[in-house]
């Protein structure tokens, strides 16, 4: 699944910054995030909740509304194409058409009152102005791509008759009408039971080999970033603190946030020894701590962390970390509380 | 041996499915279907299971917040069905639970401090100052400052929150906790402290957990043993240890081979398993898990054949027809179309990292 370096760029954003202008203060969701996407590779945003990845996913799409805002300066290229300049329409053309999106929530996502075909259907006779004929076939079979078992029956039923992963499999249906160049996965399956997560991450997998879509795919779960991803970044405090090819970031991670998630995580198979914990937690995005964001969680935090903000540098060739001593191990008792 | 604290048996638990403009009940629900299973003092027996398998009923149902419709309960030797009035608020006490979702478990409109003081109170553990200085310890032993006990829930995260419920329950010195998703709401690194934080006070109070979650991994650092749950029924039951290292049930196996490891370089071959579970309202005939078993001995005898969850190696039980030792005799699955005599299956896609686990030792 690892692409080249060479591989062709489809979405290079740079600085990018999505502020929500609060009563509370100013919430800097994304602060200064900078990423390429390659065509066909699967890039994994990782981080816990309140770093910043859905406002980054919704960024890119332009689905900002007031009182959030893309700041000037920032800059989003899809296939060559200044995002940032241009038209609402011409935004609403390639959503849904080039890039697509799937949400966390299936069922938020999908409207009660109409068939899930019709919904599929309707995607097809927007953006291709198919005829309803055609476009129901065109859902029919998009329904039986995605593993939905007798897909016309299917077609005719409304979500709330199907479960959580069959509504998942609908949503994804309906990203891949139009064959997009570009599949963004917001969480796609938090809701959904291991087994569920299984069916469709494997789903994702074969329609990435099949079309050759590229993925942004959205977790939490690091256990999903190793079995899914080409290349990740790890997002927190609204900016990206690592980025590195998927081997290269759980064999060697160089942020302690990073390292912090590893620890934390428990594995099967590591019995009941006490967990390594990273103390506190995310703070709201209207005070990030001053100089580096998550110095008052960081076991190595020296004084120089709160005079200055530590910049993305690549450690070695496209393993990059935001921290002055990028690559330093933790201790190995630190960061439990 | 021990006595058991907790002891169920046959519990079930159907909710009626009524329809019709009279509302007559045409079917049922069946929730919790039969499940039998003790939890000794000091130790937490795990419930795993996909979501609608019923454990958040059976949890409730253990406690009387919904009521069983069979089965028996014994708690400390007592029938805690039998309870009524009084007697069963003063056993309440002795059994507490902490929810998942830390936002809709706390009233709103008390202040922390109130939420813990309301158990004090009730069983007259401690009032006035007393309670006060009561509740700042309690604060303090799951880590939060005495001085939130003036604050209100929405000033809290998550994880907080989830401290709170854990002060809560802990605050009537029960001898059992029902723990309901305690963390899943949580991320990785809170998660973490919250973990450590539900062991620590095991270890120094003695606590015994009901400890549900779907999240194997997290199921297999806090259970001294665990139980699978599939349409309302436990499938297998065994040591946290047995259960990861040698999963018997097929249904078990598909679970842990559907974890994703965080290791790039390893990369498993899955027992995907195909659809969702079946609706508790028409649970399949036979084994609940046919429809979707992978075992390659499955025949027609699995859709004939209720499994009993027998015991298949000391203190492993496991409901299987086709994993062999079984009490059903090869004739009887025979007489019910039987055409693959039971033999043993444990695909390696079901194994994590079986290389860092300690020998085993003979059994
Ligand atoms: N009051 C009720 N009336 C009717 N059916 C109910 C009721 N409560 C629960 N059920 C049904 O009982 C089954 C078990 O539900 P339960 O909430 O115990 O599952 P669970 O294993 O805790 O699931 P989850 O992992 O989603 O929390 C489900 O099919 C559910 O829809
Ligand atoms: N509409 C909004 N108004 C104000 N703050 C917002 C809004 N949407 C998101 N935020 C804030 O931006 C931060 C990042 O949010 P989000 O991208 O959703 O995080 P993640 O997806 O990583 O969990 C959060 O602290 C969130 O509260
Ligand atoms: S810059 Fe300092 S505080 Fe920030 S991650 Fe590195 S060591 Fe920790
Ligand atoms: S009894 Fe049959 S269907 Fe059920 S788990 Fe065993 S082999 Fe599978
Ligand atoms: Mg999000
Ligand atoms: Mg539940």
């Amino acid at each position: 699944m690892s692409t080249p370096d060479s591989a062709r760029v489809l979405l290079s954003v740079e600085n990018l910054r999505t502020w929500f202008h609060t009563r509370d203060g100013v919430a800097r969701a994304v602060d200064g995030v900078s990423f390429d996407v390659r065509a066909g590779e699967t890039l994994c945003v990782v981080g816990e909740s309140g770093s910043g990845k859905s406002v980054t996913a919704l960024s890119l799409l332009r689905l900002i509304d007031p009182p959030g805002r893309i700041e000037p300066g920032s800059r989003i290229a899809f296939e060559g194409r200044d995002l940032m300049t241009a038209t609402e329409e011409e935004v609403r053309r390639l959503r849904g058409n080039r890039i697509a999106m799937v949400f966390q929530e299936p069922m938020s996502a999908l409207n009660p009152v109409f068939t899930v075909g019709d919904q599929v259907a309707e995607v097809a006779r927007i953006h291709d102005g198919a005829s309803r004929r055609a476009a129901w076939d065109r859902a029919v079979e998009m329904l039986s791509l995605v593993g939905i078992p007798d897909p016309a029956a299917r077609a005719r039923q409304y979500p709330h008759e199907m479960s959580g992963g069959m509504r998942q499999r609908v949503l994804i249906a309906m990203a891949l009408v139009m064959n997009p160049a570009l599949l963004i996965a917001d969480e796609p399956t938090t809701a959904l039971d291991v087994t569920i997560q299984a069916q469709i991450l494997e789903l994702l997998t074969s329609v990435q080999e099949r079309f050759g879509t590229a993925i942004i795919l959205i977790t939490h779960d690091l256990g999903v970033v190793a079995e899914a991803a080409d290349r990740v970044l790890v997002m927190y405090g609204g900016q990206v603190v690592e980025r590195a090819a998927v081997r290269d970031l759980f064999a060697s991670p160089q942020h302690p946030y990073t390292q912090g998630l590893l620890r934390a995580m428990p594995r099967v198979g590591q019995g009941r020894d006490r967990l390594l914990t990273i103390p506190g937690t995310v703070p709201p995005p209207t005070a990030w701590p001053s100089g580096c964001r998550f110095r008052d969680r960081c076991p190595l935090a020296f004084d120089r962390c709160e005079r200055e903000a530590p910049e993305l540098t690549n450690v070695v060739a496209s393993h990059a970390a935001r921290c002055h001593v990028a690559g330093t191990p933790l201790p190995a008792a630190a960061a439990s509380s | 041996m021990t006595t058991p604290l907790l002891s169920v048996r046959n519990l079930a638990v159907h909710f009626p499915v009524r329809s019709g403009v009279f509302g007559r009940m045409t079917g049922a629900v069946r929730a919790v279907d039969g499940v039998s299973f003790d939890i000794f003092p000091g130790e937490t027996l795990g419930i795993v299971g996909e979501s609608g398998c019923g454990k958040t009923t059976m949890g409730r149902a253990i406690l009387r917040l919904v009521e069983p419709t069979a089965g028996s309960i014994h708690f400390d030797g007592v029938d805690f069905r039998a309870l009524k009035g009084k007697a069963l608020r003063a056993m309440r006490r002795h059994l507490q639970i902490i929810f998942q979702d830390p936002f809709s478990s706390l009233n709103p409109r008390l202040t922390v401090g109130t939420t813990i003081k309301e158990g004090l109170l009730v069983h007259r553990i401690a009032e006035g100052a007393a309670a006060d200085q009561r509740v700042a310890q309690l604060l303090d032993e799951v880590g939060l400052q005495a001085s939130y006990a003036t604050r209100y829930p929405h000033e809290f995260s998550g994880g907080q929150r989830q401290r709170i419920g854990i002060a809560r329950a802990l605050a009537v010195e029960p001898k059992l906790i029902v723990c309901d998703e305690p963390v899943s709401a949580l991320d990785v690194s809170v998660q973490a402290q919250v973990i450590n934080l539900l062991q620590d006070l095991q270890k120094r109070r003695g606590l015994a957990y009901l400890f549900i979650a779907h999240d194997l991994s997290v199921v297999e650092h806090m259970a001294n043993r665990v139980g699978v749950m599939y349409l309302g029924r436990f499938m297998e039951l065994t040591s946290a240890e047995a259960l990861y290292r040698e999963p018997l049930m097929p249904y078990t196996q598909a679970l842990l081979s559907a974890i994703p490891v965080p290791d790039p370089e390893r990369k498993r071959n899955r027992i995907v398993l195909a659809g969702d579970p079946p609706s508790p309202a028409h649970p399949p005939a036979g084994c609940v898990f046919h429809p979707r078993c992978h075992h390659p001995s499955r025949d027609a005898a699995c859709a004939a054949i209720v499994p009993p969850l027998e015991e298949k190696a000391p203190h492993h039980w496991c409901a299987c027809l086709k994993q062999p030792p079984t009490i059903v005799p090869w004739g009887e699955q025979q007489r019910a179309g039987a055409t693959h005599e039971p033999a043993r299956h444990l695909p390696s896609a079901a194994m994590h990292s079986a290389g860092s686990l300690p020998e085993s030792p003979a059994r």
